[in-house]
């Protein structure tokens, strides 16, 4: 019994799996010290880069006596990924190697992931425990719309719902409105997706005469791409779920790195597996916790492919304070924008989450948009594309004006520049059933418009 | 009395309005009298047509934004000071009008007015009061 109320208790079944979500902290440092010292040791004898990199600097796993050593180990980034491809930093050999996962590669060569038999193992405990923090349980239906197949999303989460016995739909991603007759026809209770395509599943739904809130389901555990606060109060809102963030990257596991509670107040980091730190991305210093800059993790317990102090370009805080669901791992803040995707215009520096927020303070505005940065006699210019829905849209010109107008001030009151606003009709911009590609940068292209 | 009016937002792209006319035509919906009001990105296209709600569901499946709203067709003589007559008993009456449009069906008969007032059903009750001839939908649907 008390073992129940420790651990992972979600109201229908408990699980075992998530017993370290609530280890004291002095035991979840011991067990992380453990942990570091034997996955250094395994980088440094079977990946010659990160061999190299420890020889550089004079250091031997031995010199790592302590969690605050790591902070002496070299940085690893994506670049590293790339240059070694295709099997480059693998620790393992082949035959040990159960599986492969590939980024899908938009700037050049894709990145490749290995897992062991025992990686496999560690990413579903992972994921089971992302899932039981959401409130997922035996007995649940969950349609998995994260895309099947090289990309980790799929699988990961389609391992971590098995692991809690919920019943799976592998729906994979696309096909929108088969997905909205599942949903409808099944009695699904919770789903998998990146928010923004969870969005364009809601306005599909509801062209086709469905509204989510009728249906049965309750949650949506979402990740893959920074979303905004603003955007999951509309994700509630329209369709009547409890949108629960989720985080990963391939480079480290997948998804399963981090998660909500039902607090839903910043992610809770799988800390026994991945150590966190936060760096100043500029200068590599390691900061204080509490203080915002770069997410940096250190895989404890990959085997294929250890990850040392891999450089995620997220921007986060660590959360130190205790979470009101008990869980003693400590929390991330919400990522609402990655140092990758700011983008630098006159100077300023601008993330697309500033844009959305903007669009979506102004009511009605369904944040289909996309951010088009041009050089215009030499000078950069943001426009803002938006596609006018039944909520803006009026047969009166001096309300449309007015529309545009509002989304312009709201724009530039957030970001404090002057952007070009384009109202553009209905379903007349891409859109990615994967991850939301929000930024077109067509400064550098040849032709000056 | 009220005449249901569809209107749409159209990009000013080439191509765009003959698409969304298109997509009435292949659908059957004859297009009675329009007007497109334009601003340097955009157009709103304002039609009355034999069925709204058929040309409505037409241009939302081409993947228009498209709403039906109220406007009153009025009836007025095709001769100078036609119109001017219906605006005086407008201001008179204190009717708000956001747009109009016009068409007649033969030359030296009567012209019909559309007009998007504030109020309709108040601009109905005060016309009417004033002698104005407003056309029921069937009737002008005949024309």
């Amino acid at each position: 019994m008390l073992l129940r109320e420790n651990w992972n208790d979600t109201g229908q079944g408990f699980h075992p799996v998530s017993a370290p979500d609530y280890l004291p902290a002095a035991q979840l440092r011991e067990l992380q010290l453990r942990r570091l010292k034997a996955v250094v040791e395994r980088a440094y004898e079977h990946v010659p880069l990160f061999r190299e990199r420890m020889n550089e600097r004079d250091l031997t796993p031995a010199r790592i006596e302590s969690l605050s050593d790591v902070s002496r180990l070299p940085f690893t980034v994506k670049t590293d990924l790339r240059d070694t491809y295709p099997f480059g930093l693998f620790a393992s050999p082949m035959s040990e190697i159960v599986r492969l996962h590939a980024s899908s590669g938009t700037t050049g060569k894709p990145i490749v992931v290995a897992y062991t038999q025992e990686d496999i193992q560690v990413w579903s405990s992972v994921m089971l425990r992302t899932f039981a923090a959401a409130g997922i349980h035996r007995g649940d239906i969950v349609q998995n719309a994260y895309g099947y197949g090289l990309f980790t999303g799929g699988l990961g989460a389609h391992y971590g719902l098995e692991a809690i016995g919920a019943t799976v739909v592998p729906a994979s991603g696309g096909n929108t409105d088969r997905q909205v007759m599942l949903l409808r026809d099944f009695g699904v209770t919770a789903i998998c997706s990146t928010p923004s395509y969870f969005l364009h599943l809601i306005e599909r739904a509801h062209d086709l005469g469905v509204d989510l809130r009728d249906l049965p389901l309750r949650a949506g555990i979402f990740g893959a791409e920074p979303w905004s606060t603003a955007m999951r109060d509309r994700i509630e809102k329209d369709s009547g779920i409890k949108a629960y963030d989720i985080y990963g990257l391939s480079e480290i596991i997948g998804p399963g790195v981090g998660s909500e509670c039902s607090a839903q107040d910043g992610l809770h980091l799988f800390e026994d597996h991945f150590y966190p730190e936060i760096i100043d991305p500029a200068t590599g210093e390691v900061l204080a916790d509490g203080e915002e800059g770069e997410l940096v993790l250190t895989t404890l317990s990959k085997r294929a492919m250890p990850m040392i102090r891999y450089r995620t370009r997220d921007i986060t805080r660590i959360i130190t304070e205790p979470c009101s669901c008990g869980r003693t791992i400590r929390r991330i803040q919400r990522i609402g924008r990655r140092s990758d995707d700011m983008f630098i215009i006159r100077g300023v520096n601008v993330f697309p989450s500033q844009i959305e927020s903007a669009l979506l303070a102004v009511e009605g505005a369904l944040p289909h948009y996309r951010i088009v940065l041009k050089r215009e006699r030499g000078l950069d210019q943001i426009h803002v594309e938006i596609e006018v829905g039944p909520e803006i849209f009026s047969d009166k010109v001096s309300a449309m004006e007015e529309m545009h107008d509002r989304l312009a001030h709201s724009i530039e009151r957030i970001t404090g520049l002057r952007v070009a606003v384009h109202l553009v009709e209905p379903h007349s911009l891409p859109r990615s059933e994967g991850k939301a590609k929000r930024v077109w940068d067509e400064r550098n292209d040849e032709q000056e418009r | 009395m009220k005449v249901s009016q569809i209107s749409t937002f159209i990009e000013n792209r080439p191509g765009r309005l003959h698409a969304a006319c298109e997509a009435l035509s292949s659908s059957g919906v004859n297009i009675h009298t329009l007007s497109l009001a334009d601003t340097s990105e955009f157009g709103i296209l304002r039609l009355i047509v034999a069925d709204p709600v058929a040309g409505k569901n037409a241009l939302e499946k081409a993947g228009y934004v498209a709403k039906l709203t109220d406007v009153v067709a009025v009836e007025v003589p095709d001769d100078a000071g036609g119109l001017t007559n219906l605006l005086a008993k407008a201001d008179q009456a204190g009717l708000g009008i956001e747009y109009m449009y016009a068409f007649s069906t033969s030359v030296g008969d009567r012209a019909i007015v559309i007009i998007r007032f504030t109020d309709p059903d108040r601009a109905i009750e005060e016309l009417q009061k004033r002698g104005i001839n407003v056309i029921e939908a069937v009737k002008l649907l005949k024309t």
